[in-house]
């Protein structure tokens, strides 16, 4: 593996107390273990920031912190979670959000998202589910199928509208232009 | 906001406190792994009796962690509950017979398959919490980053669980500043606005949150550097303690564990305990 830079290691010890506090917020839904959740959007953000290992790593430490505070680790939904980081990191990578943003990054930011949160939560969440826990599918899909839209929706929300609010604090690169 | 209750490091005397961190992480990791392996009443109910000595050893109340275990029960009962709503005739399949106890309506028949099932998913659960609880009471944070790089863990990743569990009252204490700053200026994310208004209203609170955060990152990130960080593979650990004789045995004890729950779940070649066949 790449050594982890020093600044991506502060990012993700940073980042996973976000997504802890984040998680502790949340709005619960009538579904179990499933909630309106803003740490997916900020954990989107960082994965866009600083890529696919602090997106996974972020989920994973942060996630493992919150179930393990609250009621013993649930680890198919943990790994859901660094999952959705990674895939969103892992799609985004291109995606220099310091160099600007407009409409077309917005998409690609979002296609990346949705497709991280139907693979966690439509796919890895409910198999590992049946595998380690043995639920019923049925309830597995309601409750996955919840989770996913929910997320996406914060994510598509929440997370575009920090990025847009982001990309306008920094300085861009040529921004300065000579005075006549 | 409320206070947020969570469950944090609680120092007493006591055997399980003594023993150091990797041996508390790997007996943790053990015990989650044997439990999600196996399906087998019998090694549940083993598992169950243990958690509950291993709880009585460490000298921690029932009252210090009596919000989480109420936040587990509630977890538990819903997820019980769902279970039965959307799958009522699951246990059925499953143990390949059945038992009507009573009809409640419909579908929703109770069989003893059922109850067997929920019994054994709720023990499956109810094993680890215990565990869990203990590791993070008897653990001292600090001592977490030595124990992940211990067992394998690259001391990087270490160090940023340890950033994280740094930098967590921080994280927690500004989002209640802005929180409070932005409803003073009449921005709310009670259940009083409309769901979407929520979520753009969280922004305004996510927004300062994240630049503050990204600026603690920069900051902290020099910090290291100028310190050299990651400059060599290797690295020691001030709050690393040497393994004892009950270190030793405690691993010793936890891999019996594993390889008798593997055995008997595995053996005759099922994952489940079935009395009903």
């Amino acid at each position: 593996m790449k050594k982890l830079s020093v600044k991506t290691v502060v990012a993700i010890g940073i980042g996973a107390a976000l997504f802890f506090v984040l998680g502790k917020v949340s709005i619960p839904t009538p579904v179990p273990n499933t909630y309106i959740s803003l740490q997916y959007a900020v954990q989107a953000v960082f994965a866009a920031l600083f890529g696919p290992i602090a997106g996974l790593l972020i989920g994973f430490i942060g996630h493992t912190l919150i179930d393990a505070t609250s009621y013993g680790p649930w680890w198919s939904w943990i790994i859901a979670s660094a999952f959705a980081g990674l895939v969103i990191g892992v799609v985004t990578m291109k995606l220099d959000i310091n160099e600007g943003i407009d409409t077309r990054k917005i998409v690609h930011f979002n296609v990346a998202q949705v497709i991280a949160h139907l693979l966690s939560w439509g796919l890895v969440a409910p198999c590992l589910d049946i595998l380690i826990y043995s639920e019923p599918i049925e309830k597995l899909f309601a409750q996955g199928l919840m989770a996913g839209i929910s997320n996406m929706v914060t994510t598509g929300i929440v997370g575009s509208l920090l990025l847009v609010a982001y990309a306008k604090t920094v300085v861009r690169k040529g921004s300065l232009s000579k005075e006549d | 906001m409320a206070k947020v209750a969570i469950l944090s490091y609680i120092r007493r005397e006591s055997p399980v406190h003594a023993l150091t961190g990797t041996t508390k992480l790997i007996f943790f990791l053990a015990w989650s792994v044997a439990s999600m392996v196996t399906y087998d009443t019998r090694v549940l109910l083993c598992m169950l009796m243990i958690s509950a000595v291993v709880f009585k050893i460490s000298r921690i109340r029932i009252r210090d962690i009596s919000i989480v275990l109420g936040l587990a029960a509630v977890f538990l009962l819903l997820n019980n509950l769902f279970v039965y709503l959307f799958a009522p005739e699951y246990g059925v399949e499953l143990y390949e017979s059945r038992t009507v106890l009573f009809t409640i309506a419909g579908p929703y028949t109770v069989t003893l398959q059922q109850l067997f099932y929920h019994l054994n998913m709720t023990m499956k659960v109810i094993c680890v919490v215990p565990v869990a609880l203990l590791f993070i009471a008897c653990t001292d944070p600090s001592e977490f980053a030595a124990s992940l790089a211990s067992i394998g863990v690259s001391y990087r990743i270490g160090y940023s669980v340890s950033l994280a569990l740094r930098y967590i009252p921080d994280v927690q204490r500004e989002y209640h500043n802005i929180s409070q700053a932005q409803q003073a200026r009449g921005i709310d994310l009670s259940g009083k606005d409309k769901l979407f208004t929520r979520l753009k209203n969280s922004v305004a609170i996510l927004l300062p949150l994240i630049l503050s955060s990204l600026n603690r990152i920069e900051t902290v990130s020099n910090a290291m550097e100028l310190r050299g960080f990651g400059k060599n593979k290797k690295r020691t650990w001030y709050v690393k303690r040497k393994m004892q004789r009950n270190d030793w045995l405690t691993i010793g004890f936890v891999a019996v564990v594993l390889v008798i729950d593997l055995v008997v779940t595995f053996w005759d070649g099922s994952r489940y305990f079935n009395p009903f066949v």
